[in-house]
Order: C-alpha cells, then sequence, then structure tokens
C-alpha cells in the first residue's frame, strides 16, 4: 500500500514540473498563436545557469533565481528578436524557426559549458528523506511537489485577479478588444513570452540537482511537456495543469505497473522487455485515446 | 561591398597557393577517416576518443609511425544513416583507406560492413557489436576497445566476488541493454530478483526506484551509458538506497566525466575497466600527463581507446612505410599489435577483438586533497577475450 | 533544367571520376520522395503530419523483414511496402483526421512514437542495431546492384510518383481537399464528404513514403530505429517547409538544400548546428513562401 502511495507520489512529482514547462507553452499558443518548440531550450539554459551558479558557490536558492532569470532574459531576447516576427506566420513557419533555434541553443551551450554534463548538488539541507506513515520518500522531491503547487497557484492568483491576468485571459480570447482599448500588445507579448521562459528556468534549475545537466535534455522533456498540454486542451492553464498531471501519473504509474503486472502473463524475459516497450509508449496512447475522444483536448478554449 | 569580394578572392588565392606550394614539398598526408559523435548528448564520448588520438599525433608533430597523417573528422550526430553517408564520402571522394572513430554500435553495424567491403580497413577505438564479432567478423574489421559484453561479464564476476547475494539490474529497453544485461548474467550466479528495463529518453526513474527499494536486494548493477546514469545514480542516492546496497557498474557508468557530474553521490562505488587513471604502466604514465596537460580534464576510458587506436595504427603504418597499399603486409603489423598499450598487455584474439586484462575499482576520497578519484582495486579477469570469437573464420 | 542535369548526373560523375555524386543525389532522390509524398497532405490539405517517419520505417522494415525470410523479388517485396504504409496511414488517418491543427501534429506524432518504441523493442527486427539486408532486391531486368541503375530507378519512381501527385491535386479531388483546407464547413454544406477525401490524400502520403522507405532500405542495405524516430518526420517538415509548402517539386528543392547543407556544414565545422539552425531561420524569416517561392521569385518583393 505505501509502495502504490509512493508511487503517485512520484506521478505527482513529475506532473508538476512538467507543468512548469506546459504552463509557458500554453500560455505563449494561448495568447500569441505561436508554437515554441524552443520552450525546451530555455529549460536546458536555466538548468546550466542554476548548476554554474551553484558551482561557483552561490547558495541554492540564489542559483535557481540566478537559472530563473537568466531563461526569463533569454526569452525577451528570443521575443524580440525572432518571435515577434512568427505571430501572423503559419504554425509551420514557428515550427521551423523555433526548430533552427533549438540546433542554435544547442550548439552555443556546447560551446559555451563545454559537452561534458555539468554538476549540481542537492544543497545539504535536503538531502535525505522524510519518513512518514511507513513511507520514506527524498526530501528533494517533496520540495519539488511543493515549489511546483506554489508556482500552481501563484498563476492562477496571476490569471484570475491581477490587471495583467485580465489582459492575458482577454488577449487569448479578443485580441482586437484589447489592443482597441489602449493596451500596448507587443509589450503584452513580450512580458508574457519572458514569464513562459522564467517558469521554463525554473523547472531546469529545480531538477538540475537531481538529473544529468546537458546539452539535448531540453528535448527529452519537450515532446511530454506538448503531450501534456495537448491533452489538456491549448491554452488553457487549468488544462495545461490536468494534463499535466496525467502524463506524470500514467508515465510513472506505466513503468511501476505495466511490467508487474505482465509478470503473471508472460514469460519473466518477455514481461520485462515488453513491459518496458509498453511503459514507453503508455503517454502516447493517452494522448491518442484523449484525441479521439476529445479532438480539442479535455479543456478546449476559446475558438481558437 | 565590391572590394570586399575582390580581397576575398585575393586572399582564397593566396591560401591555395600556399597550400598547392606546401603539397609541392612534401608528400600529401596519409588521410585517416574518423566518423565519431560529437554532437548530441553522447557528443562528450566522441570529443574524448577524438582528443586521445590527436594527442598521439602531436607526441609525433603530425605523424603516426613516422608517416604524415591528416585526419578527417566528421559528425555522424549518432545517426547510423549520417555515419553511412559519411563513410561513402570519405570512400569514394576522399579514397581514404583507413577508418575509425565510430563510438555507438548501432552506427557501427552500418559502416563497418560498407568500409571492409570495399577493401579499407576500421579499426574501432570503441564498440565491438557481437554481431562482428563470430560469424561477421572481417579480416580488416579490428576492436581496440573490448567486445561489447565483456565489460559487463567483468561486472557480474565482481558482484560475484563482493559476495552479493540479491542483485536488481537495470538497462534501457533496447539491444544493447539487453546484451548488457545478459553478460552480466553470464558470469553472476547469484539471484537477480528484478530486472528493470528502461526508455532511451527517460529523465525520471522514481517509479524503477520505488520497485528497486520494494524489492529488498543488497546490490545493483546498471547499465545506462552517459546522462542517463548520471540522472539515475543521483536519483538513486536521493532516495537513500546507497545506504542498503552495493552498486557495482560497468565503466561506461564511472569514469570521469560522471563522477565530476554526480559529485559526492558517486563516493564507495564499485566498478570494473579495462583501462584505470592509475595503471602503472610508463605508457599510460605519459599518456595521462600530457592529456591533461594539454586539454584541461581528466582523461576517461574513450580518451585511452583513441590514444590507444592511434598508437595501434602507428605500430602498422610504420611497418609499412605508411602505404596501405601493401594490405596484407599492414594487416599482419595490425595483429601483432606491436605497440605500448595505456592498460598493459594486449593482444589481439582470433576474431581480431582484444584479449586483455580487466580490473576492479572503488570511487574513494583522496586523503590530501579530499577529492573523489577512481582508484583500480585489483585484477579481476585476466586475459579475457570474448565468447564470440570461436564462431568466427577469418579468411 | 534540373530534370536534365539529373539524367546526365550518372555519366558526367563517371567522366569526372566522382561515384560519389550518384551516390549523394540518390540519397536526396530517396528522402525528396517522402518530401513529396508529405507536401502533398501538407501542402494542399494543410495536414500537417509529424509522424511521417513511420510510413517512411513501416516501408523500409517491411523490404528488411521480407528480405529476413527470403523474399527478395521487388515486385512483391515493393508493392508489399506500399501497402503495409498505406494501411498503417489509413488506420492513423482514421483516428486522427478529426482532429486539426496542433492537435493534428501531435496525435500524427504520438502514432510516430508508438511505431518507433515498437521498433526499439522489438529483438526479432534487430531493436536499435537495425537489420541489415545482404543483398538488394532483385528486379527483372535491371541490376540494383549497380549504383546507376537504382539511381534511375529511384528518379524514375519519384517523377512517377510527382505526376501522380500533380493529376490528383489537379483533379476535383485536389479542389476538394484545397477546399477542405480554407472551409472545412462549406466543402461539407457543398455535399463533399471532406473526411473521405482527407483520408485518401493521408493514404496516398503515407504510400509514397512506404514507397520511399523501401527504396532507403534497397539504397543503404540497412533499416534501423532512426528511420522512425521524430527528428526524421521534423526533417521531411523542414524539406517541405525549406522548399515552399504546396509545390510538390519544392519539396525536393527542399530535400536537395538541406541535406547538402547538412553533409557540407558538417564536413565544414564541428559547430554545423549552429549555421544550420541560424541559416534555417534566416529563410524562414526572410523567405516567406520558402526557397521554391523566392527562386520562383512569383510575387515576393
Amino acid at each position: 500500500m505505501s509502495l502504490a502511495i509512493e508511487q503517485i507520489l512520484n506521478g505527482l512529482q513529475f506532473g508538476v514540473m512538467i507543468f512548469l514547462l506546459a504552463a509557458g507553452l500554453t500560455l505563449v499558443f494561448g495568447i500569441m498563436g505561436v508554437i515554441n518548440l524552443a520552450h525546451g531550450s530555455l529549460y536546458m539554459l536555466g538548468a546550466f545557469v542554476a548548476a554554474s551558479a551553484a558551482g561557483r558557490g552561490a547558495p541554492f536558492v540564489l542559483a535557481v533565481l540566478a537559472g530563473a532569470g537568466a531563461a526569463a532574459l533569454a526569452g525577451v531576447v528570443m521575443e524580440l528578436v525572432v518571435i515577434r516576427r512568427l505571430y501572423r506566420r503559419e504554425h509551420l513557419d514557428q515550427v521551423l524557426a523555433t526548430f533552427a533555434l533549438i540546433l542554435i541553443a544547442n550548439d552555443g551551450v556546447a560551446i559555451a559549458w563545454g559537452k561534458t554534463p555539468v554538476r549540481m548538488d542537492v544543497p545539504g539541507a535536503l538531502t535525505g528523506a522524510v519518513t512518514f506513515a511507513g513511507l520514506t520518500y527524498p526530501t528533494y522531491r517533496l520540495l519539488l511537489i511543493a515549489a511546483g503547487l506554489a508556482v500552481a497557484a501563484g498563476l492562477y492568483v496571476l490569471i484570475s485577479r491581477t490587471r495583467l491576468g485580465m489582459l492575458i485571459r482577454a488577449g487569448a480570447t479578443h485580441r482586437e478588444t484589447v489592443a482597441a482599448l489602449g493596451v500596448d500588445i507587443a509589450k503584452l507579448n513580450t512580458i508574457v513570452f519572458a514569464l513562459g521562459a522564467l517558469l521554463a528556468g525554473v523547472a531546469g534549475a529545480l531538477l538540475a540537482p537531481i538529473l544529468a545537466v546537458q546539452v539535448g535534455m531540453g528535448e527529452q522533456i519537450l515532446i511530454l511537456t506538448f503531450v501534456a498540454i495537448v491533452v489538456g486542451g491549448l491554452g488553457s492553464i487549468r488544462g495545461a495543469f490536468i494534463g499535466a498531471l496525467l502524463v506524470g501519473l500514467v508515465d510513472t504509474l506505466g513503468r511501476a505497473y505495466i511490467p508487474v503486472l505482465l509478470k503473471p502473463v508472460a514469460a519473466p524475459a518477455l514481461a520485462d522487455s515488453l513491459g518496458g516497450g509498453l511503459s514507453a509508449i503508455a503517454i502516447y496512447v493517452l494522448m491518442a485515446i484523449v484525441l479521439v475522444w476529445k479532438p480539442r483536448g479535455l479543456f478546449p478554449v476559446g475558438s481558437r | 561591398m565590391l572590394t570586399f569580394a575582390r580581397a576575398s578572392v585575393a586572399a582564397l588565392l593566396v591560401l591555395s597557393l600556399a597550400g598547392s606550394a606546401a603539397f609541392a614539398a612534401d608528400p600529401p598526408p596519409l588521410k585517416i577517416g574518423m566518423i565519431t559523435t560529437l554532437s548530441t548528448a553522447g557528443g562528450y564520448l566522441g570529443e574524448d576518443m577524438r582528443d586521445g588520438f590527436q594527442l598521439a599525433i602531436d607526441e609525433e608533430h603530425g605523424k603516426l609511425g613516422g608517416v604524415p597523417v591528416q585526419v578527417i573528422v566528421e559528425d555522424d550526430g549518432l545517426k547510423p544513416a549520417n555515419g553511412k553517408q559519411i563513410a561513402s564520402k570519405f570512400l569514394l571522394q576522399d579514397k581514404i583507406q583507413l577508418f575509425t572513430g565510430i563510438i555507438y554500435s548501432n552506427v557501427a553495424l552500418q559502416v563497418v560492413p560498407d568500409v571492409v567491403e570495399a577493401g579499407a580497413f576500421y579499426v574501432s577505438p570503441n564498440s565491438g557489436p557481437s554481431q562482428l564479432a563470430g560469424k561477421g567478423c572481417n579480416k580488416n574489421f579490428f576492436v581496440v576497445s573490448w567486445q561489447n559484453d565483456t565489460p559487463h561479464e567483468a561486472t557480474g564476476q565482481y558482484a560475484q566476488y563482493l559476495g552479493i547475494k540479491k542483485m536488481v539490474v537495470v538497462a534501457p529497453n533496447y539491444t544493447t541493454g539487453k546484451d548488457a544485461i545478459n553478460g552480466f548474467k553470464r558470469t553472476y550466479h547469484g539471484q537477480i530478483v528484478e530486472e528493470i528495463y528502461t526508455a532511451l529518453d527517460q529523465t525520471d526513474y522514481s517509479a524503477e526506484l520505488a520497485r528497486i527499494r520494494a524489492a529488498n536486494a543488497d546490490g545493483i548493477y546498471y547499465f545506462l551509458p552517459g546522462g542517463l546514469g548520471i540522472s539515475f545514480l543521483k536519483q538513486f542516492t536521493q532516495a537513500g538506497l546507497k545506504k542498503t546496497m552495493k552498486v557495482v557498474l560497468p565503466e561506461f557508468s564511472l569514469e570521469n566525466h560522471v563522477i565530476g557530474a554526480v559529485g559526492n553521490d558517486a563516493e564507495d562505488l564499485y566498478g570494473t575497466a579495462h583501462w584505470l587513471e592509475d595503471l602503472p604502466f610508463a605508457a599510460n604514465k605519459k599518456f595521462v600527463t600530457e592529456y591533461i596537460g594539454k586539454y584541461h580534464r581528466e582523461p576517461t576510458p574513450y580518451a585511452s581507446q583513441g590514444y590507444d587506436t592511434a598508437k595501434l595504427i602507428a605500430s602498422a603504418l610504420r611497418a609499412v612505410n605508411g602505404d596501405l597499399s601493401k594490405a596484407d603486409a599492414f594487416r599482419a603489423a595490425l595483429r601483432k599489435a606491436d605497440f605500448q598499450s595505456t592498460r598493459g598487455a594486449f593482444k589481439f584474439g582470433p576474431n581480431q577483438y582484444p584479449i586483455q586484462d580487466w580490473y576492479s575499482m572503488k570511487v574513494v576520497r583522496d586523503p590530501k586533497t579530499q577529492k573523489l578519484q577512481l582508484r583500480g582495486v585489483g585484477k579481476i579477469m585476466r586475459d579475457t577475450g570474448d565468447v564470440y570469437s570461436g564462431a568466427c573464420k577469418m579468411t | 533544367m534540373t530534370l536534365a542535369l539529373l539524367i546526365a548526373l550518372p555519366p558526367l560523375a563517371a567522366v569526372l571520376d566522382q561515384p560519389f555524386w550518384v551516390n549523394t543525389v540518390t540519397r536526396i532522390l530517396i528522402l525528396a520522395l517522402a518530401a513529396v509524398s508529405l507536401d502533398l497532405i501538407v501542402g494542399y490539405g494543410g495536414l500537417v503530419s509529424f509522424g511521417h517517419a513511420a510510413y517512411f520505417a513501416v516501408g523500409g522494415y517491411t523490404i528488411a523483414v521480407l528480405a529476413q525470410h527470403g523474399i527478395d523479388a521487388a515486385l512483391i517485396a515493393w508493392p508489399a511496402a506500399v501497402v503495409a504504409a498505406a494501411v498503417l496511414a489509413a488506420i492513423v488517418g482514421t483516428l486522427s483526421l478529426r482532429t486539426t491543427g496542433i492537435f493534428f501534429i501531435m496525435i500524427t506524432l504520438a502514432f510516430a512514437q508508438m511505431v518507433f518504441f515498437t521498433l526499439v523493442a522489438v529483438k526479432a527486427w534487430g531493436g536499435n542495431d537495425g537489420l541489415p539486408l545482404d543483398a538488394r532486391s532483385v528486379l527483372p531486368l535491371v541490376n540494383l546492384r549497380d549504383p546507376n541503375a537504382l539511381y534511375f530507378v529511384c528518379l524514375g519512381l519519384l517523377l512517377a510518383f510527382v505526376a501522380l501527385a500533380a493529376q490528383l491535386v489537379e483533379s476535383r479531388f485536389g479542389m476538394v481537399l484545397r477546399g477542405a483546407r480554407s472551409s472545412e464547413r462549406r466543402m461539407l454544406a457543398l455535399g463533399f464528404p471532406t473526411f473521405r477525401y482527407k483520408l485518401v490524400a493521408f493514404v496516398v502520403a503515407g504510400a509514397g513514403a512506404g514507397l520511399a522507405g523501401a527504396l532507403w532500405a534497397e539504397y543503404a542495405r540497412f533499416v534501423s530505429t532512426d528511420m522512425a524516430s521524430w527528428t526524421r518526420s521534423g526533417e521531411f517538415l523542414v524539406m517541405v517547409i525549406l522548399g515552399g509548402l504546396g509545390s510538390l517539386v519544392g519539396a525536393i528543392y527542399g530535400a536537395a538544400v538541406l541535406l547538402g547543407l547538412e553533409s557540407f556544414l558538417a564536413g565544414f565545422t564541428e559547430h554545423w548546428m549552429l549555421l544550420l539552425g541560424a541559416i534555417l531561420l534566416v529563410v524562414v524569416l526572410f523567405a516567406k513562401r520558402g526557397l521554391y517561392g523566392w527562386l520562383a521569385g512569383a510575387n515576393d518583393g
């Protein structure tokens, strides 16, 4: 029983991290109509900068802030130089342009930091595990869950309670109206893009202590993120949250239980490798089922 | 603008004249085609291998075995199809007769047959697939590193030696991963309580770690190359599992880059390798000093393999004075393996894969510098070849 | 002009002693065939498939698996490859075509990923090591082992597919397809079952990619899982966009330029991806209708 709880916690933790990426991606799509494949590159940058800062002796919190800040800054530059020119273009042009950005970012990071994975440690106070109700769980992963949920709550407040949030919501559905009200849409776009980049940077920085910080780490998680926002329904923060949790849980529980469930029905060697294969495709099956059932995701937004 | 264009044309002309003048003075250097992986997450493996190879050339100031050489390096991007394309360019356009460099077996499996069928030589610095070790062996194919199964057999042997009763084994769900686990099982005879296959692009291992904890084993072996292993080890330590389980690893998951990336999490890890930084051979001491001096980073097995490959090629080039058209003589010279390997005794088996010693190692903290270091513990296997060589009928 | 050059290439390469040219261009022709088939649905139907590599891979693996079982007659194996890819496309299309826009992109990607992970996991087909072919298939009257013969077969099949696709898009079928792209509702109101039209286009495109995959297996004498990877799907899309959407021929230029750039830059510097990225970015930002539109110079200022 405690194993099941542990696995659910694992899925939750993975899910909230995906959410940090998915939130920015879905906002940028919802408001600007831009598909940004290079979102994973911002995540990578956040991880590298945080690891560098920590390596130079910065305390953990400062390192995370540095990573997030660097990603936000890179986001602003990316928006001003490239993304801005893509608003009125077809999705395909956006895909190609942001794919080009991935190539540039990956090689750029390889030049700046080298090809060898970079080190970042879990802060001393957060190593080790917490035991409660017969369950042992790594402290740092608990922190990740808490941080992810805090960001989700903060975003919810930002979007539903503030003027910026009102503009963001309005911008997603009634772009022209917002412009007619005298709001500087260009500036709003830059801010939203930077916000998305910041969240990606936070995710990168928070995960840096438990992942290999290396070139190409952005693409690994990018596909999962896209799956999450598509399952949830594009442009919807709530959808991104539910989608991310679903992806996290299905992926984790698939890896935890599919091989175990296969054991009684298949030969051991086959069960292990078949289980591995099936759990790798579990989230894609989830996405296909959701889209066949609801072609616009679970929480479709507006008319887009 | 026009002036700029003219200036560039003039500059190009001068350069090309200078180039041809240089060629007029010396015979053109012997070209060696190096297809390797420099981009993607696996890029650092190719980088180390290439730099090790280059170091051997630098020692001779641009020569190998007294023969001037030019290494043409191209990145395969870890795509077999790219590797194949580069190989045919090297073969058909650059008329290259000597190849090396490939890191990943799936690339090697596409490239090597093309190269040897064209009558050219391939000397592998980092990949020894079983398909090319037995029935598929070839007289023009040499492997300097190891047969792919052997590192895992050595690790199994060490786990056995350490007296670990119950093991969990982990590998990615692909052929190389399954071969690795089979290699491990060949020499480890304790109980394997859980066999876990992961996805190739996985970053989060929490689900697997929970299964591992539930399995109650006292040891773990994993074959997760590069970044996969780094992520896994960090999360494994985080989960507190290192306190209850001994970690025994093949060298791919326990080299200097990995230790650099995981920091203290590497402490007390066990492993096996065919090469170690502190092996007491003169050739190795020279290599380690020069490598650190030139590249300012610690050497890895990949770097040593690149260096050894270059040294082997040098010994054979010297024998034929750089004339690869004497293919039989060149081949015979390669077979002799008459060079000082960084790993000590080295010879080829009947399938032209290595027969060599394997070492056990441990990560320990240097009492003086407080730095974590890989240190050899002893020999775990002596003069070991591979299980496929019997099926090889070399013609 | 280009065609004349393509026909003259093998003898020219022989005279100049550059056999590598034939090899390179064969590769371009094969990937161009896949790109053209993708352009048929992306450029005319607005159906952005991010999983086209799956059909390419299924075509290739059909050849290799049949060869593994001793079937090497091209007249059996090639049609089998086309049919296998078409069947997969029919299944995926039926399930995916209810979605549009980015949802369609993602659901096609999902199915392609399923194909990819299946190929990685099936040990009998070599898993990630791939599956080698001992020899090329046998075609009556033509010796495929001769690089020039294979070259002309690929060229001929590419031209045939372009002609077929051009016929399709010029016909009433193509009109409906384009109509459904700009306003699905209107075409439905006019009484056209757009779903069926789109499905047919999707299946034809899948079949084309399957044929390309079959030719690739013959050319490389090897199939591997990276044929089905999402980066491969992405490359096909890049070829199509680079060449200019909805021009069929453009996709061929796109393939030639992308592969040419890749191999030129990779031979030139270790950091070729940086340069390739910069070039792609410039093209997409400044040449709005792709290379073909830019070269043709039609109303592009």
